[in-house]
């Protein structure tokens, strides 16, 4: 157990530094950033000022453990373009998206586990085959052109909606959200299906239908929350993303969050926030699937057992 | 079984070589049916062949250049919309540009992107899912933490990321998929190698005196070539979903070129005049998305039902 949680934790940790590595090259991929933040006229003098001012005159080694050191107590430096502190800007923008994550995820969760149930209990029939063509249909629309299809009808035509900005928990809420969903309300709707395929063919659903259970008892008590576990996986998977925005449904509703703040960030170039936002997506991830892993030895009690 | 317990009775007997040929022939109509060629087949088989040939054969059916611009004629509407003129059917852009050309040439560039995308990527996936699996030890080490890292990073951020750093051109978009892509490839590949190294045959391959590159090659690869292909079917919706994406926020392929995805960018702000510019490049990327997603779905309860997870 312990020796399972250990080696978790070392993976994790490695991800999260091969994860700085790169980011931390990819930002110097990018060219100088004194070109960036001087004027073309500067002299040696001053270039050689600002670069020792930001550290670039280190060796490229020592440039990364101060850039590590630094994101390790939260600071990711200044943006260039707000000139303020890329930690401040992110969670000025955190808010936005966890509420367009949040409830996308909610939602799609709430549509999407019953009815992937109800496909695994009508399964191969034809209630099922139509949920799967609807699933593989989700997983088909370009968010960017489901965004401007939602915004032509309820927007412009029917003028039900805002088309676009930010209020929060309110109508400008639905369409982004709806739009999101799309594409998680698949993936979940697929997977609780076939886990739940899965859980049905088990011994104990048979041993539950044997002692004449009522078929309600057996599919939503023994089938469900077994079926369940797999399902938290991919919960991970989706917070993680709601957590980092969508950028193309942000840009599309003009959403300011966390998606957008990058789109800006990359179109002005500004390296040391999309650095940040980079290096705290990554970080997230490995942290959510930890999480995942110790919840999955609390809930199910195979993987206590067998993976010590 | 029971065409396997007739074929292995005794020989000699006609009317035991009767049932035989009976049996076999049973199989192989059975096996017909199962390979179920019905609409899950042909639909999406229809609809992808007919956008590869579109692609291949554009310069012969576009009406117009896809690029030149007809600003006299600028936002004429589809053929079914009032004020439509014969020569565009699909209508033009605020350029006035053909919209069925630009539709036509914009599948050759999704064609070019999805063909060489989903070639290399399964190539990578394949060969450092394989060494994974096979040599084990460090080798393993490094790809499996290295899928773990891409798998970690928030997919379509870090392609933008990319994209713009390396700058957008057709090659950029290609090497970034690959980049992205192969990790799924490799994961499978490396979980069928691990049991498939554990086999009577590879054992023997190897008791025979077979080197580990043409186990590889003879009997490790054509065994896991089936989910390979499943899952390179379904990787072409998500290759051209991906670089749609990255074109609709002008990070893809540059202009004129054209591409789906930057012209259903183009006609966001006219969208209350001219709401077809947008209406119609999204339709056929959803068409060949779906009949990618769609072929793919099929292959998978065909080839191998134990992928059904993905």
């Amino acid at each position: 157990m312990t020796r399972y949680m250990i080696i978790r934790l070392g993976q994790g940790i490695l991800a999260l530094i091969v994860g700085t590595i790169l980011v931390f090259g990819l930002a110097r991929l990018t060219g100088n950033p004194l070109d960036l933040m001087l004027p073309e006229t500067a002299t040696p003098e001053q270039r050689q000022q600002m670069a020792e001012y930001l550290g670039l005159d280190k060796p490229i080694y020592q440039q990364y453990f101060v850039f590590i050191g630094n994101a390790a107590k939260g600071d990711f430096g200044r943006s260039l373009f707000f000139y303020r502190p890329v930690t401040q800007i992110i969670f000025e923008r955190l808010p936005a998206t966890l509420e367009l994550g949040g409830t996308a995820m909610l939602f799609s969760m709430l549509v999407a586990i019953p009815v992937g149930v109800y496909a695994a209990v009508k399964r191969e029939k034809w209630q099922d085959s139509i949920l799967k063509v609807f699933a593989i249909f989700g997983q088909s629309v370009p968010s960017f052109w489901l965004g401007i299809m939602l915004i032509l009808v309820f927007a412009v035509s029917l003028r039900w909606l805002p088309a676009g900005g930010y209020g929060r928990f309110d109508e400008h809420l639905i369409l982004p959200a709806l739009t999101v969903s799309t594409f998680s309300i698949a993936g979940f709707l697929r997977l609780t299906r076939s886990a739940m395929l899965d859980t049905l063919s088990t011994d104990y659903v048979r041993l539950a239908r044997i002692k004449g259970l009522k078929e309600r008892y057996v599919i939503w008590k023994h089938g469900l929350r077994n079926a369940l576990i797999p399902v938290i996986t991919f919960t991970g998977f989706v917070l993680v993303n709601a957590f980092m925005g969508s950028v193309i449904v942000e840009a599309v509703f003009a959403w300011p969050g966390i998606g957008q703040l990058s789109y800006q960030a990359l179109l002005w170039r500004d390296f040391p926030l999309i650095q940040g936002i980079l290096v705290f997506s990554v970080a997230l991830f490995v942290l959510v699937n930890l999480a995942i892993d110790i919840l999955y030895v609390y809930l199910d009690p195979r993987v206590r057992f067998t993976r010590d | 079984m029971k065409d396997l317990e007739t074929m292995g009775g005794p020989r000699g007997d006609s009317d035991t070589k009767m049932e035989v040929s009976d049996a076999l022939k049973t199989t192989r109509k059975k096996k017909g049916k199962r390979m179920g060629f019905g609409w899950r087949f042909y639909l999406p088989a229809l609809i992808l062949a007919a956008f590869v040939l579109v692609a291949i054969f554009a310069d012969f059916i576009a009406p117009h250049n896809p690029v030149k611009n007809h600003l006299a004629d600028s936002l004429t509407p589809p053929f079914w919309q009032e004020g439509a003129k014969a020569e565009y059917l699909l209508g033009t852009d605020q350029m006035g540009r053909d919209i069925l050309s630009r539709l036509i040439y914009g599948a050759r560039t999704s064609l070019i992107v999805a063909a060489l995308g989903v070639f290399l990527t399964g190539i990578v996936g394949t060969i450092l899912g394989v060494l994974a699996g096979y040599k084990g030890g460090w080798v393993d080490a490094v790809i499996s933490r290295a899928i773990d890292v891409i798998q970690g990073f928030p997919l379509f951020l870090v392609a933008l990321v990319l994209a713009i750093v390396l700058g957008a051109s057709l090659f950029n978009i290609i090497l970034i998929i690959t980049i992205m892509f192969w990790v799924g490839y490799a994961r499978q590949a490396r979980a069928e190698t691990l049991q498939i190294r554990e086999s009577a045959y590879v054992e023997l391959a190897r008791i025979a005196g077979c080197r580990d590159f043409t186990i590889a090659v003879r009997h490790v690869i054509p065994n896991l070539l089936n989910s390979i292909i499943v899952i390179a079917t379904l990787g072409v919706g998500s290759v051209i979903l991906l670089e749609s994406g990255l074109s609709f926020l002008g990070a893809g392929i540059p202009p004129p070129t054209p591409s789906w995805g930057s012209m259903c960018a183009d006609g966001r702000s006219i969208l209350t005049t001219a709401w077809w510019v947008s209406f119609l490049p999204g339709v056929a990327i959803m068409a060949v998305v779906l009949s990618g997603n769609l072929l793919g779905d099929w292959l998978r309860d065909k080839l191998d039902p134990k992928l059904r997870d993905l």
